[in-house]
């Protein structure tokens, strides 16, 4: 018995020692294949992908890569002051001579900026509350969360960020505070919905019946069974973010002058609508191509996490 | 003979799924378990046959703990596991489950070392982890490098056996089988089947088969027991309960297998043919809740709900038919 | 030959594209029956049962689906070749489906009345439309030849409110309220209780007697098909293994699979279960050279791993897909 057990004993020490990694490294290296596969079949995810690519790289690097760096900030030059498009300046000028594309460039960096905090700061709490809530279904913890989330979603979300922004000094991390106020409830919704079907999966059963504590499965059993819908709303949700991050530029709110911002500029541009129109145009296409951008994502990320069809 | 295990006395599990009336509330109950007793002996297979909504999962959940008894007591060797708010862990160690559908059984998100380690964590801390996880894969008959995998790369039978290896994890003495090969393809369902025969002799447990499937039961059981909306109809050895099936629900429930012999055809009682509709167990009938549906219905049905009589040694029918069980008419001179 | 079988497949694959390349799913299938049969087709999940039948209505989702090779002919014409608008007719009169869940068949959120009646209407003849009273007289007729009490009410009501055998007994119904030459049940009544199980497969087989309706009959259960049909298909990872009367093949099993599948079937007369087959259908994405069971069959010879067994006859309705009866006749190579 105990020369069996040492042999048994030695052969899961060796397959500690090499083939653990392997097969670990296996299984991994297939499920990325997998979700690759899955991921690019749409063309329109690559897209979205490349978009997101493209733009992060640009507002990473942006000094480098704009033509006038200088122009991000204070800088005026009225003589080339509302040049159309030309070689010189792709996206021409702007009403106080500064380039264009430049300032997109560098308007990026908020728009990704407040996307990248605002779900840093929303998701976690979120998803813990939802997490709770629903394991606790029908009890009063699940009411008190529950009932408080559906207040917070009932405030108009614009307006909410409008009331605080207004109070507090209107800025970009102003911005971003009263944004993530209004946005956890969604996740609290999401993880909610998903935890209560997933509390009566028979694995939890399984695990309730031998013994395991409230924690483990909450976090172990329940928590990882939630992360791909959680990620594909992610995805979906940095577009969704930088509109209104955007919105609350336009109407002054957010990030504030000379720092570029695209609704910043397109506030600013429409102004000198239609004869500039350059100036408005090109920082509205902007938000339209990092929205979609992130929307493609977002699909290619959904069906990625989709179940086989086979 | 052996002695119980458990016993289990006039159980009672009603669920309260609503309420009607908008006034008057008045809340709607499932009587999913309505009086239910039986007893499980040391080291048997005791099966509990029944179609949807017969309420033997309720039954086998309320034993395994996932719900409190509305009524009645459940005492396991002596020990009554719903004495305290919470089960007492070494009870919990004792009293295991292996579910019907492996693929909901198993989290997908964990492989199948985390799997089998939970049981092993929480009863037997002291041991050498990796090298029970490679025991009790052995014992299923898999190999030691199913550690690493995860449920999804698994077949279905191979899904059961990883359940089956972790409700022996904490050696247990009681593992309730509910419906554990039913998810399953036939040619898979043997092999299952016979390495739960195994386990049994070889650690002397006591299952608790839950099962809709008479045909399995002929071969595992020791005894059967056919439950009706949240009642037991009639409880005999196997080989006595398929030689004399007394209860008309018994016969019917016979009749409506599809067999692959003709010796198999020859043990169907031919003159009952199955008719109407299982009730919903919100809207129990009156009386013997099968009396819609029997062949054998006399005026006393509708009225009074029959009690269980013994009509051979170890063998009771609940039904108004033999209720001079001293006369008692056996089924085939009907 | 001067009529045509009512169905007849040639040497079927069948292709799914997923991640790693080509799932091979059907490998060759040959299918005949004539009008008037009650055919099974039985096999473990994944054999490849529904998307053979998938494939003779045209339903199978194309991509990821591919047929690189075969054909299917109904009534002589060949199926994988029609217009849609031919294929409509076929699938309207001439072919009907039930399926294992009733549930999932029938539409929450119309009443049984509208989808029956809908059934009724773009199946009737497009040249002379019925009124609408003679479609409703329909309805209800199709309703009492599945011993339904009460039609009209029943027109009425949503899914919701009917149990399960009731929606699965709406469901033959539907199905036959067309006067289809052909019926294809998958797994009619696996989803419900033995019992009630009973009461549809006699009811199906009652109402296809009468109206000399053909029928194939998926399923893995072997008893049902036993009760059910006159002779049998055996499927095995994509090919037809073994066919014969069903008598016959209950008596007599040949292909070690199908053996494998009889043993394996727990008997009310006891004895105890048998181990079953070792091992599990293979992977479509690199299946088995040679004969894809010979990784699960006992009686595996050399032979059976580097060629696929061609059919062998062993009587006028008996063939077997296998090299242990290589001696006994005239092999028919099959693909």
């Amino acid at each position: 018995m105990a020369e069996q057990a040492a042999i048994r004993h030695e052969l899961a020490a060796n397959l500690t020692v090499q083939q653990i990694k392997q097969l670990e490294r296996r299984s991994r290296r297939e499920s990325l294949g997998r979700a690759w596969y899955k991921f690019s079949r749409n063309p329109l995810s690559i897209v979205g992908v490349a978009t997101v690519a493209l733009v992060v790289l640009l507002a990473i690097f942006a000094p480098w890569v704009t033509p006038y760096p200088k122009h991000a900030g204070a800088f005026t030059d009225f003589a080339h002051a509302k040049i159309p498009p030309s070689l010189e300046h792709p996206f021409g000028t702007d009403q106080i001579g500064r380039d264009v594309l430049t300032r997109i460039i560098f308007g990026l960096r908020s728009s990704l900026l407040m996307g990248v905090v605002v779900l840093a700061l929303v998701v976690p709490p979120g998803v813990l509350l939802g997490l709770l809530a629903g394991y606790y279904q029908g009890t009063w913890i699940d009411t008190v969360i529950m009932r408080v989330t559906d207040i917070f979603l009932s405030v108009p979300p614009l307006i909410l960020a409008l009331a605080v922004a207004s109070v507090l000094k209107p800025n970009l991390w102003n911005g971003m505070m009263a944004v993530s106020l209004m946005w956890w409830p969604w996740y609290t919704r999401l993880v909610y919905g998903l935890g209560v079907a997933l509390r009566n999966e028979y694995f939890v059963s399984a695990a309730e019946v031998t013994g395991a504590s409230t924690a483990h499965i909450i976090f172990r059993e329940i928590l990882p069974n939630t992360i791909s819908p959680i990620l594909t709303k992610m995805s979906l949700d940095v577009a969704w973010v930088i509109i209104i991050g955007s919105m609350l530029s336009f109407v002054g709110l957010g990030v504030q002058p000379p720092e570029p911002s695209l609704g910043t500029m397109v506030a600013d541009g429409s102004r000198y609508l239609p004869d500039q129109w350059w100036i408005a145009v090109f920082p509205a296409l902007a938000i339209v191509v990092v929205v979609l951008g992130f929307n493609l994502l977002g699909d290619g990320v959904r069906d990625m996490f989709a179940a086989e069809e086979i | 003979m052996s002695a119980d295990i458990l016993t289990v006395t006039d159980l009672k599990k009603y669920f309260v799924i609503g309420q009607s009336g908008l006034l008057k509330r008045e809340p709607i109950t499932v009587k999913a378990v309505d009086g239910v007793s039986f007893a499980v002996r040391e080291g048997e297979t005791f099966g509990l046959v029944g179609e949807s909504g017969s309420g033997k999962s309720t039954v086998a959940y309320t034993v395994v703990g996932m719900y409190r008894p509305t009524a009645g007591t459940i005492t396991f060797r002596g020990q009554n596991p719903f004495a305290n708010k919470t089960r007492p862990l070494a009870l919990k160690k004792e009293i295991q489950i292996v579910y019907q559908d492996p693929g909901s059984s198993l989290n997908p998100r964990r492989s199948i070392k985390e799997i089998i380690e939970l049981p092993l964590r929480i009863h037997r801390p002291d041991e050498n982890r990796i090298e029970q996880v490679v025991r009790l894969l052995e014992m299923v008959e898999l190999p030691p490098d199913y550690m690493y995998k995860y449920p999804r790369m698994l077949g279905g039978g191979e899904k059961q056996m990883v359940a089956i290896a972790r409700a022996l994890a904490t050696n247990p003495s009681f593992v309730i089988l509910d419906e554990p090969t039913s998810a399953l393809d036939v040619s898979i369902q043997g092999k299952i089947i016979n390495l739960l025969i195994r386990l049994q002799k070889e650690f002397h447990l006591s299952y608790l088969f839950i099962t809709h499937d008479l045909s399995l039961m002929r071969n595992v059981a020791s005894r059967v027991a056919i439950m009706y909306l949240g009642k037991i109809c009639e409880v005999a050895e196997t080989a006595e309960f398929f030689r004399n099936p007394y209860h008309p629900y018994t016969q019917m429930l016979l009749s409506s297998i599809p067999v692959v012999s003709e010796e198999e055809e020859k043990l169907k009682p031919q003159k009952i043919i199955s008719t109407g509709e299982i009730p919903s167990p919100v809207n129990i009938p009156s009386g013997c809740s099968f009396h819609l549906r029997c062949p054998a219905r006399m005026d006393i049905c509708s009225r009074v709900d029959p009690v269980m009589i013994e009509v051979e040694k170890g063998h009771t029918v609940r039904c108004h038919l033999y209720a001079r069980a001293s006369e008692s008419i056996p089924p085939s001179e009907q | 030959m001067t009529v045509p079988p009512l169905v007849e497949i040639k040497n079927l694959h069948v292709h799914f594209s997923v991640y790693g390349g080509q799932l091979k799913v059907l490998d060759g299938v040959n299918f005949v029956m004539r009008s008037g049969e009650k055919v099974g087709l039985v096999g473990e999940t994944g054999c490849g049962k529904t998307t053979t039948m998938k494939a003779i209505l045209r339903v199978l989702p194309m991509p990821p689906a591919r047929i690189p090779q075969g054909e299917i002919y109904f009534k002589g014409r060949d199926i994988l070749k029609m217009s849609e608008g031919e294929l409509a007719q076929i699938r309207g009169r001439g072919i009907s489906m039930i399926f294992q869940d009733p549930t999932a068949a029938l539409n929450p959120v119309f009443s049984i009345g509208e989808q029956l009646e809908a059934v009724i209407r773009y199946s009737s003849d497009q040249k002379k439309p019925l009124s609408p009273q003679e479609v409703h007289q329909r309805a209800i007729a199709s309703l009492q030849e599945v011993a339904l009490a009460d039609p009209e009410r029943l027109l009425r009501s949503y899914p919701i409110q009917l149990s399960g055998g009731m929606r699965q007994r709406v469901c033959i119904g539907m199905a036959l309220a067309t006067g289809p030459e052909l019926l294809i049940a998958d797994e009619p009544g696996t989803s419900l209780d033995v019992t009630i199980q009973d009461q549809i497969l006699r009811l199906l087989r009652k109402l296809v007697e009468e109206k000399n309706t053909s029928i194939i009959l998926i399923t893995h259960t072997l008893g049902i098909v036993r009760e059910m049909t006159d002779r049998v298909y055996v499927m095995y990872a994509g090919n037809m293994v073994e066919v014969a009367a069903t008598k016959e093949l209950f008596a007599s099993p040949q292909h070690p699979y199908t053996r494998g599948l009889m043993d394996a079937v727990p008997r009310l007369t006891g004895g105890g279960v048998s181990d079953g087959i070792p091992g599990r259908i293979p992977n479509y994405l690199n299946p088995p050279p040679g004969c894809r069971f010979h990784p699960r069959c006992p009686q595996a010879i050399e032979i059976c791993r580097r060629e696929k067994p061609p059919t062998y006859k062993l009587s006028e309705a008996h063939e077997v897909a296998c090299f242990l009866y290589a001696d006994n006749g005239k092999g028919t190579q099959s693909s």
